[in-house]
């Protein structure tokens, strides 16, 4: 063999490792995004749906979030508009998550059959609130 | 002033769109003093650029409230200092920063620049006034303009995001950008030395610290992003793999891959095509970055409110992607190698598989970043994937290239003898070889965290013998004491010792993420007096006694503070405070949402991470969240000992001055080979 035959050979490993580490990795990790509309239309189509990891990105309803501090549990429901739903979550969650205004959040976890979204994770995004009443302040004027 | 800064900002358009117009003329009509021109419009560019910057300084410092940008970033009772960082607080101020220092930059570049290559500055200057005027028309056109002003003129500003209001993030932006913007200037002269059809090595010297520079700044910028997101964010780790910081790593992988085979350019004039891509590649991620990070197309805790600029980075990307491989592709026959591989066990292979596992990083960062993107065009389901797809990919191909890291430098060039092998290697084997063994008998069962500290003293053992060797010759040949030696050897090849230094820098960061493999995280509740207990990974056992939560008013902040009287393995080592803070306007009023304040007690062998995660209402309870994390101090240092190193490397002086062609620049290398052979 040549040297620069070896090389390619070398590198092919090299090439085919990556493409393997990632082919198996989206695999094995790869994770649904839904809107809650899609997620609801999902599982009618197919039950095995329930219970299994998923992420789930919508609205947090103004005024649901409701929290027990002694359990360091939060309840609150997400909507996208079209379906909403119950959101249960026990952990600590951001200090962006908040009823202040209306919050997107993407949530990590299992839609159970009890029609209960049991998160694992909760990122909250928080839409500045001033640049959105500078906004309104706009429009107004 | 906001009028000025207008003006200041079509000053700059029209000279910016000029001094590219002309660059690229004065080729076709061989006329010389439209290049001159191209170079006087960078300096105007500079010059209009200053002044838009200063005119938003003093709207900022002068509370000038009907200005948009500053009622929304700012308010009357912001520290000083965050007044005048809060310039690049928000995408509009930020596209202004990103044009003032590339537009500094473009003008250093032609002053420092060597006449030797005065060929290429008429381009550099097209194409640094191209990049230039791209950011500020996003500002004019892109519903960006840092001058808008309000119809009406707030009482008070919004204020500065209370996450922001920490000395890394004052830092961390800037940085990151500075190391963004350096890129530009090494494309620019990548396209100039393929317009001019100037192709030997000089570009490459005559750009080469500017890779360096923007390499530190992207390093440093996103360890500072690391350093803030542990600090202020409260999740207890450093890195997410969250879209923007996976966007911040892309060119610096591809830039490192570059450092490094640009080095077998320069020594066998070989990978002449591979480099010009890294670099064109390195320039279009940077880009890529800044897209991702303003569009909004992936969902990321970091971006900015979505906005259409992110669709005028989109179009740049393409469009200079397209025209810059365009480009090369014609000029593809004169990039032809002057040499051929001679042996597999080479540096020159070794550098190639070091770059394969660099670019083939990259690019699992780059799908996975963009698999939901991808997923959805393809399958019309959206797909996403988290940390856990990142490290399972990346933890093996960063191991491979740590082995590389240390194999590279020590291995001959060309064709590597059993002999070299064994001289080089045999010693760095057994000190990889030995903590981990003695590791795996006290107990350690995590098989990558032993691979990676194996690995990680295995090439701390190559660099040890080269400075040992190193040092024991000169004490041998000059009779010199050893400290003495040192500091010669050192001094009289920084580019090669500076860039060990970067490779324990390196080390000492694989070794400190390994360790975050042994967090431990409790949550607890506790009354006043009560005492709870945290194991580490160490074995210390911490206990926290609570010493209840107290309120108190700070002076753009209502502070609520929980406060733990700490012992490890039962002796006290003092008291850890974590906050909740309600920041407040002038006038009293809640802004922002309360932000947590993480209480942490850093050590060499781990941290303790406490967040304060609010009391249950009607009682003294409070709730808690500890970590034990290990080695977190370490990643800090290993950026410090990299900037080090990186700094020394291109400190001015030394050798590595004056090289003009390839022979020339093989000859400056004959020092380091005489070295490696030295007996």
């Amino acid at each position: 063999m040549t040297p620069r035959t070896k090389f390619i050979a070398g590198a092919t490993i090299i090439v085919a490792s990556v493409v393997f580490l990632i082919a198996s990795g989206v695999k094995e990790t790869g994770v649904y995004f839904l809107t809650p509309t899609e997620l609801f239309s999902r599982v009618e189509q197919d039950p095995t749906f329930y219970d299994v990891g998923i992420k789930v990105g919508a609205k947090v309803v103004r005024g649901s979030i409701r929290r027990d501090d002694a359990k360091q549990q939060v309840d609150f429901e997400i909507t996208d508009g079209g379906k909403q739903f119950p959101v249960t979550y026990v952990g600590l969650v951001p200090d962006t998550f908040t009823d202040a205004n209306e919050i997107e959040v993407i949530v990590e976890g299992k839609f159970g059959r009890d029609g209960v979204f049991r998160a694992t994770e909760v990122l909250a995004k928080c839409g500045s609130r001033y640049e959105a009443e500078l906004q309104e302040a706009k429009k107004a004027a | 002033m906001t009028l000025l800064g207008q003006f200041a900002l079509w000053i700059g358009l029209i000279a910016s769109l000029w001094g590219f117009g002309v660059a690229f003329l004065s080729r076709w009509q061989h006329r010389p003093e439209l290049g001159a021109s191209a170079i006087r419009a960078a300096y105007g560019v500079c010059a209009a650029m200053v002044v838009a910057a200063l005119a938003l300084w003093k709207g900022l410092i002068s509370h000038d409230f009907n200005i948009e940008y500053v009622a929304a970033y700012t308010s009357r009772n912001l520290p000083d200092s965050y007044v005048i960082t809060a310039f690049w607080a928000g995408q509009k101020g930020s596209l202004l920063f990103w044009a003032l220092v590339l537009s500094i930059f473009a003008a250093i570049a032609q002053v420092v620049t060597s006449q030797r290559h005065k060929d290429l500055m008429p381009y550099v200057a097209g194409i640094t006034n191209m990049v230039a005027s791209f950011f500020i028309a996003t500002m004019l056109f892109g519903g960006s303009n840092p001058f808008e002003r309000l119809s009406f003129t707030p009482a008070d500003g919004n204020g500065l995001n209370p996450q922001l209001q920490n000395p890394g993030m004052v830092m961390h932006p800037p940085l990151l950008y500075l190391g963004y913007i350096g890129i530009t200037i090494p494309f620019a002269f990548a396209i100039a030395a393929l317009m001019a059809r100037k192709l030997d090595a000089g570009w490459i010297h005559a750009m080469r610290k500017w890779t360096i520079l923007s390499w530190v700044f992207l390093s440093v910028g996103i360890t500072l992003g690391m350093w803030w997101a542990y600090v202020e964010l409260g999740w207890g780790g450093y890195w997410a793999w969250d879209p923007v910081e996976n966007a911040s790593l892309l060119p610096w992988l591809t830039m490192t891959a570059y450092l490094h085979s640009v080095m077998i350019q320069e020594k066998r004039g070989m990978l002449k095509r591979w480099n010009m891509s890294l670099v064109i590649g390195t320039f279009l991620l940077s880009i890529f970055g800044t897209f991702i990070t303003r569009s909004g197309v992936i969902a990321s805790v970091h971006s900015f409110a979505q906005s259409s600029v992110g669709y005028f980075f989109l179009v740049f990307l393409i469009t200079t992607g397209a025209a810059s491989f365009a480009l090369l592709y014609l000029r593809w026959p004169q990039l032809e190698p002057d040499t051929k591989l001679e042996s597999l066990a080479s540096r020159e292979s070794a550098f190639l598989f070091n770059n394969l596992v660099l670019v083939g990083i990259a690019f699992s960062v780059l799908w996975g970043t963009l698999f939901p993107i991808l997923s959805e065009a393809v399958r019309g389901v959206k797909i996403t994937v988290g940390p856990p797809f990142f490290n399972r990919v990346n933890i093996p191909l960063g191991l491979a290239l740590l082995a590389l890291t240390g194999i590279g430098p020590l291995i001959a060039w060309r064709k590597a003898s059993t002999a070299n092998l064994q001289r080089q290697f045999v010693w760095p084997l057994v000190f990889g070889i030995v903590p981990a063994v003695s590791l795996a008998a006290l107990g350690v069962r995590n098989g990558w965290a032993l691979a990676a500290w194996a690995l990680a003293s295995f090439v701390l053992g190559t660099i040890l013998q080269e400075f040992y060797r190193g040092v024991r010759a000169r004490i041998r040949m000059y009779d010199e004491a050893a400290p003495t030696a040192l500091v010669r050897l050192v001094n009289r090849n920084r580019r090669r010792y500076g860039g060990y230094l970067v490779h324990v820098g390196i080390l000492v960061y694989f070794a400190a993420f390994a360790g975050m493999a042994f967090k431990v995280t409790e949550e607890m509740t506790l009354s006043p007096g009560e005492v709870a207990e945290v194991r580490g990974a160490s074995g210390h056992v911490y206990s926290f006694k609570s010493l209840g939560v107290s309120q108190y008013n700070a002076f753009n902040r209502i502070v609520t503070a929980a406060t733990l009287e700490v012992t490890r393995d039962g002796k006290p080592i003092g008291v850890i405070k974590s906050e909740k803070r309600q920041h407040i306007d002038s006038f009293g009023n809640k802004t922002f949402e309360p932000s947590t304040e993480v209480g942490i007690r850093s050590g060499l062998r781990e941290d303790i991470y406490v967040v304060y995660a609010g009391s249950i209402a009607g009682t003294e309870e409070a709730n808690f969240a500890i970590s034990i994390n290990p080695l977190v101090w370490w990643v800090w240092f290993g950026g410090v000992v990299l900037t080090a190193g990186r700094l020394l490397a291109m400190w001015p002086g030394g050798r590595t001055t004056a090289p003009t062609g390839r022979r020339d620049v093989q000859s400056g290398f004959e020092a380091q080979l005489v070295g490696t052979e030295a007996p």
